[in-house]
């Protein structure tokens, strides 16, 4: 079981504007457990996209067994026995497995014989699955264990799995991580994506990390900690908060015990969330995607309703009530998807405008609207976030990324919020911008008002934050002040402190 | 190979093209359809587009235009609220027959009283009896998950039982013969929707529609309700955002489509009908979802497609008449118009590329 499957020399992937990957080398080891690590947009994805040939490196080079390996499209890299499992599950609800699996398949055997050898392979690995129930009755485990199936069938060398536990419950882990151990012992080999340290420390023999493209580490995650890991994840080259904490204000926001379950079925439910924001004070609040991010941030913005004492804005309790009332009071919000989210994708900036500001802009009198002033205020903040866009009458789906997100934060940020929560305000956006976002976010907070940023990214935080916690779990660590904060605090904030609820194995 | 490639925009120039284009071809392939039944595509076309409106008999048919567009008209504006959020009321026919009943009770209960507040008494009560109607699917949506379509849809035949019961039953006609079907309005002055421009087919009812259309405008594009409920079909998220209530939302615009179905039903029971019968509805609460979408859900467009529709109800008739056509395949002619212009949209979200030679 020694020998290199799979050899990877220098890959380089550029996109307009990003490099994705930036002189990727790894090997992964013949019956090795291998897990690739590293936060949202590290450029996991492309780098697996390119042994999939789903992506085609602008330079570097990859061996498979010891011979050259290019491949240029999927079904390439299958003959070869690379499989992998998507993230997101390409299946049919209307149909049933055997069918579903029959049709990844280039010349299907009949169903009857196939669905016997479902029933064989997912015996063998134990994996229950019916062959013959409708997909659309399955459960995103069981959906999940089609697509391992599909992949089995097609007895491979090398099986990619991107982030498969984040759509599993605690005990569909456990199954899916022995079946897992079981290929491993017959010598397949497996790169496991995931940015869940307690995860790999569980699963994985060797671990790449990824930050920002580059290869920036490996190690043996038997042998290390999870802060550690998250350290290397994270990078030790933090900026250094410039900001000397303001004297710290009024109270303006409090979370008083909030407990939030998800709406979705496989959200994050808050826990017991206690924290106080002040005029003037910028919290920063870290923690890895789904961690109870988007529910914080619909609790705050009355998508999501609760006891009225759970959150209190200036005394006065208002957890009842919807974002209508909050945004009355002054409590804005941004959240992290900006197209369907944030904004309307097929409606124009004037609209989306709109969307928020209608009350506090006085963009209407008695329900009725009034679109010219809607426009002055849409252009007001096409000026002053230098949203690039040909005019205000422009549908939101048709803006860039960056721009858009100067708009719908721009919009907030506009609107003098007495509290304003954001989520990812940076995401996706191009230096340039995010450094007007963020100094947007500075200026209202020395304009007194209470400020709470969301964000996967620590550098951004580091930047911002006058005060600094994270969220793990649904559960939020205790706020430390941002300035002097070591990596290993962080590390230990955002997922060692409380141990992991997910990969007890 | 064709490609289908998503515009960056709607072409707004293509939403108002479309539903020509979907005529056009509806008339094509609806020839073929009357070929096939060996009869003259060419004047089957022509005797239901063309003679109704300038054909010997013209004088005729043109006030049916307005009797039978009016209901179409009304019914579709308060489908197209509740469509534009993504609120299928699929019942509008059993809302139009419950506000009919409702009307023509308060009329027949106060019979053979003559007074002035009756019609208007009138009015109301049907307007309240397609709100009723409609706020069963709406309430079971609201508290418990149900799914509208289906909801409201079998709402349509407890209503088309519940207009028999009467017909024969509690409003049966006392001096009738033992005929089913009740009173006829027409002959009860204080309860007779007649026509405001006599020989002009403009009875009450229409009047309501152009009114209907003109406020479902403002309310679209200059109030914060209208701008709530496209919102909420565009980015039901977005809406949620925003501040809105999609329980509020579903109770209003399944609300005003039933009353407005109500009223249609109140005004056509009041006059042109006359009277409640078994065979009362005709289909205009199916045929109006076809005029909101043929009319692109605009109040504007509605109209205009309201008065298409009668057409081809008037002109089907017609041709059934003079060429002895099956009704149903005027039915068919009918669908085939939604279909094509449902065909038809993808065009103003999408353009047609077409590359020779291999794929990309």
């Amino acid at each position: 079981m020694t020998g290199t499957l799979l050899k990877i020399v220098g890959l380089t992937k550029a996109y307009p504007g990003v490099v994705a990957n930036d002189d990727v080398s790894f090997n992964i080891q013949e019956g090795e457990v291998h897990a690739l690590l590293g936060e949202n947009g590290a450029g996991k994805s492309t780098l697996v996209k390119m042994i999939y040939g789903l992506v085609k490196p602008d330079s570097g080079d990859m061996a498979f067994k010891g011979t050259a390996y290019e491949p240029s499209e999927p079904q390439e890299a299958r003959a070869r026995g690379v499989a992998m499992v998507f993230q997101h599950f390409s299946l049919f609800d209307a149909l049933n497995v055997a069918e579903n699996v029959a049709l990844g398949m280039a010349e299907p055997p009949k169903t009857r014989e196939l669905a016997e050898r479902i029933r064989t392979v997912s015996e063998q690995y134990g994996l229950p699955l019916d062959p013959w129930r409708l997909v659309g009755d399955l459960s995103a485990g069981e959906r999940q264990r089609v697509e391992i199936i599909r992949c089995l069938l097609q007895d491979p060398k090398l099986l990619i799995m991107d982030e498969p536990t984040s759509v599993l419950t605690p005990q569909e882990v456990e199954i899916l991580f022995a079946t897992l151990r079981k290929l491993k012992s017959e010598g397949t080999s497996i790169l496991y994506i995931s940015h869940k340290l307690e995860e790999i420390r569980a699963l994985c023999d060797e671990a790449t990390i990824l930050r920002l493209g580059k290869k920036v580490g490996t190690c043996t995650p038997r042998e290390v900690t999870a802060a550690q890991m998250a350290e290397m994840m994270v990078g030790n080259e933090l900026h250094r908060p410039e900001r000397e904490p303001t004297t710290p204000g009024d109270v303006r926001l409090a979370l008083k015990d909030l407990s939030v379950a998800s709406p979705s079925q496989f959200g994050t439910s808050l826990k017991n969330i206690t924290l106080e924001v002040r005029a003037g004070e910028v919290l920063g609040l870290a923690g890895v995607a789904g961690n109870g991010q988007d529910e914080l941030l619909a609790a705050l913005s009355g998508e999501i309703t609760n006891a009225p004492g759970m959150v209190v804005l200036d005394g006065t309790e208002i957890g009842a009530k919807g974002p209508g009332p909050r945004r009355r009071m002054g409590l804005l919000t941004g959240p992290e998807e900006r197209l369907g989210h944030a904004a309307a994708p097929n409606m124009t900036l004037t609209e989306n405008a709109l969307l928020t500001g209608a009350e506090r802009e006085g963009l209407m009198s008695n329900g009725f609207l009034k679109w010219g002033k809607a426009k002055s205020f849409a252009e007001a903040i096409i000026d002053r976030f230098d949203v690039r866009t040909p005019g205000t009458e422009t549908v939101a789906r048709a803006l860039s990324g960056g721009n858009l997100q100067k708009f719908v934060i721009g919009r907030e940020v506009m609107q003098r919020p007495e509290v304003l929560v954001v989520n990812q305000p940076t995401w996706g956006v191009d230096a340039a911008a995010a450094a007007t976002i963020r100094q947007a976010i500075l200026d209202l907070a020395a304009g007194g008002t209470a400020v709470i940023v969301i964000s996967q990214d620590l550098d951004e935080l580091m930047e911002v934050s006058d005060n600094f916690a994270a969220l793990n779990e649904g559960r939020l660590s205790e706020i430390k002040p941002a300035k002097g904060l070591t990596m290993e605090e962080i590390g230990l904030m955002m997922g060692g402190a409380h141990g992991m609820e997910v990969a007890h194995v | 190979m064709i490609f289908l490639e998503k515009r960056p925009q709607p072409s707004k120039t293509l939403s108002y093209i479309t539903p020509v284009l979907a005529v056009l071809i509806t008339m094509v392939a609806g020839g073929l359809l009357f070929a096939i039944l060996g009869k003259d595509p060419v004047a089957a076309i022509r005797i239901i587009f063309w003679d109704p409106l300038f054909g010997e008999f013209a004088f005729y048919y043109r006030p049916q235009l307005l009797v039978k567009g009016g209901p179409l008209i009304l019914i579709a504006l308060g489908l197209s609220l509740g469509f534009k959020a993504g609120i299928w009321n699929i019942g509008a026919e059993g809302q139009y027959i419950m506000g009919a009943i409702a009307g023509a009770g308060v009329a027949l209960a106060l019979y053979p009283l003559e007074a002035w507040w009756i019609f208007p008494l009138m009015i109301l009560a049907g307007a309240l009896g397609g709100w009723a109607w409609a706020m069963i699917p709406a309430l079971l949506k609201v508290k418990f998950g149900t799914n509208e379509i289906l909801v409201s849809l079998m709402l349509v035949y407890v209503a088309e039982n519940f207009l028999s019961a009467m017909a024969i039953g509690a409003m049966k006609n006392p001096e009738g013969f033992g005929f089913p079907g009740s009173r006829n309005l027409q002959q009860y002055p204080s309860a007779h929707n007649t026509e405001i421009i006599a020989g002009s087919g403009m009875h009450w009812g229409v009047a309501a529609a152009f009114i209907a259309a003109i406020l479902a405008y403002v309310l679209l594009n200059r109030h914060l309700l209208g701008f709530q409920i496209r919102l909420t079909g565009e980015a039901p998220r977005a809406a949620r955002f925003s501040g809105v209530k999609p329980a509020r939302l579903v109770l209003f615009c399944m609300g005003t489509a039933g009353a407005l179905a109500g009223l249609a039903g109140m005004f056509e029971v009041a006059g042109p009908a006359g009277q409640i019968t078994t065979g009362f509805n005709v289909g205009y609460g199916f045929t109006a979802i076809i005029v909101a979408f043929l009319g692109r859900l605009h109040p504007i467009g509605i109209v205009l497609a309201g008065l298409l529709m009668a057409l081809t109800y008037i002109g089907g008739e017609a041709a059934q008449s003079a060429l002895q056509l099956p009704a149903a395949a005027i039915q068919v002619f009918q669908g085939m118009l939604l279909f094509f212009l449902l065909a038809v949209d993808v065009l103003t979200n999408f353009r047609i590329r077409i590359t020779l030679g291999e794929t990309a």
